[in-house]
């Protein structure tokens, strides 16, 4: 087995067997979402219309609660180390960890969409808009998020800086998900236009995420 | 005499030494004769005299952004050049720029309620204003959190030149997502079209406020190296107290 597939099926292991990363991001979903009826009120068009914006913000939230484990959990039992050490390019064993990383974190949060759209007063065709977005989407988030993990590291408390650190950065994201989600909803724009931008994002957060993250692991593990 | 002779710290503090006192000057100088020529700008004829915020609100404007560039150029300094005094000069950015944000959210938005109506609009410009200064936070708070300067300065080069990649991102797609939501209602000024006698105390002021921000740049960069030598000092120190004690 290659370096770069060992590390994806050893990331995908832990998170599904030790402590359930993506379902524990899931649920933190499920509540952000039941808690917005609460604040804003039960009033089932005005959730329709703002539905997306809360759904896009949920899993925002619900993957950035996630990113610390990323390289910290490697960190703390000294296989980061390893991983630095090892002939393999640190950039594509990042890109592999990220992607483990997105399908059990990222992917559960686009699968339980249509279910919390039904919270949300969203038809059909409105779910299957925000869950598109949200599955070209979630990729930038977690790629800015690398970037956000490798720079705190080695640091204590370093989750509460990861936040205040990625939170800005992925505000493009936010906007071209939640346009898109809208325009296929109400209109008038097309759709096509931002979700191509959107998934412009995320191939370029793809190339500078990897980069950057390996290049703050090479600088910040001296 | 080239860049390259202030990176030793010892020669960049005796430039700053003799050069201090003449910017200090020149900044008054500059200050006190933009302030003059402000007095002398025309009322508008529609916003009468809160017209002459603007004067300190577009060179703060235009140094919020002006702080970040230089610590990109900076953070390259230090990836690629390491060049020993980029990252205290982009530690010495950082507050600058965030002090100049805020100053210019600041006079924006006091110039915005008897104009606008409001403090506040979720308007393209200040929005980005508004990250750009989320941004500076954040890049403050990790030059606090970790605790070596030079491990400190190349996690926080990493992080202003991916930040840097996002400033027309966020400026350009807040724009066109205002447009699809409201259309702007920002006053913008009329570009070259600006009479004179505006024109000349803005570029007075602009001139007197990038002179302020040199001066405080280099004096902020002189008081980092000096609190990175008693660092030094207090750590030399600490490793010979064990040593006597036994």
């Amino acid at each position: 087995m290659s370096p770069l597939a060992a590390i994806f099926l050893r990331d995908i292991r832990l998170a599904v067997r030790v402590g359930g990363g993506g379902g524990i991001g899931v649920l933190f979903f499920l509540t952000v979402v039941v808690l917005m009826p609460f604040a804003i009120g039960p009033d089932l068009a005005l959730l329709a219309r703002i539905g997306p914006a809360i759904l896009w913000l949920g899993a925002l939230l619900a993957s950035l609660l996630t990113l610390d484990r990323l390289f910290t959990a490697d960190h703390e039992d000294g296989s980061l180390d390893l991983i630095l050490m090892s002939g393999t390019p640190l950039e594509l064993t990042i890109a592999a960890k990220a992607f483990a990383h997105w399908l059990t974190t990222g992917l559960p949060l686009v699968i339980v969409v249509p279910l919390l759209g039904l919270f949300m007063n969203l038809d059909g065709r409105a779910s299957a808009a925000v869950s598109l977005t949200l599955l070209v989407g979630t990729p930038a988030l977690t790629f800015i998020g690398v970037i956000g993990a490798s720079l705190s590291v080695a640091l204590r408390r370093g989750g509460l800086l990861l936040a205040v650190l990625v939170l800005p950065l992925t505000i493009p994201v936010l906007i071209f998900g939640v346009s898109a989600s809208n325009a296929a909803i109400i209109g008038p724009l097309p759709f096509g236009t931002p979700f191509t931008i959107l998934c412009a994002l995320s191939l370029v957060s793809l190339v500078v995420g990897i980069f950057a993250a390996a290049a703050a692991l090479r600088h910040g593990m001296e | 005499m080239a860049l390259i002779d202030y990176a030793n710290p010892t020669r960049f503090l005796a430039f700053a030494e003799r050069v201090l006192p003449w910017l200090i000057g020149l900044t008054a100088l500059a200050l006190a004769a933009g302030l003059y020529l402000t007095q002398g700008a025309p009322d508008d004829y529609q916003q009468g005299a809160t017209v002459k915020i603007m004067f300190l609100h577009v060179p703060t404007a235009w140094l919020s952004m002006f702080g970040w560039i230089v610590m990109s150029i900076a953070a390259l300094g230090t990836l690629v050049w390491r060049h020993p005094l980029a990252d205290v000069a982009a530690k010495a950015a950082a507050p600058l720029g965030a002090a100049f944000t805020f100053l210019c959210l600041t006079t924006g938005s006091l110039w915005g309620r008897p104009m606008w109506g409001t403090y506040w609009v979720w308007d393209a410009r200040l929005t980005s204003e508004l990250v750009l200064f989320l941004m500076y936070l954040g890049v403050i708070a990790l030059w606090r959190t970790v605790e070596d300067p030079s491990r400190a300065g190349r996690a926080v080069a990493i992080l202003t030149l991916v930040g840097a990649i996002n400033i027309p991102i966020i400026k350009w797609s807040v724009d066109w997502w205002n447009t699809l939501h409201q259309p702007a209602s920002v006053v913008k000024l009329g570009g070259p079209a600006i009479h004179p006698t505006i024109l000349i105390p803005l570029m007075t002021m602009a001139v007197a406020f990038t002179l302020l921000f040199v001066t405080l740049h280099i004096a902020a960069m002189r008081n980092e190296i000096l609190r990175r030598r008693v660092r030094s000092l207090m750590l030399l120190r600490a490793q010979a107290a064990p040593g006597s004690a036994s």
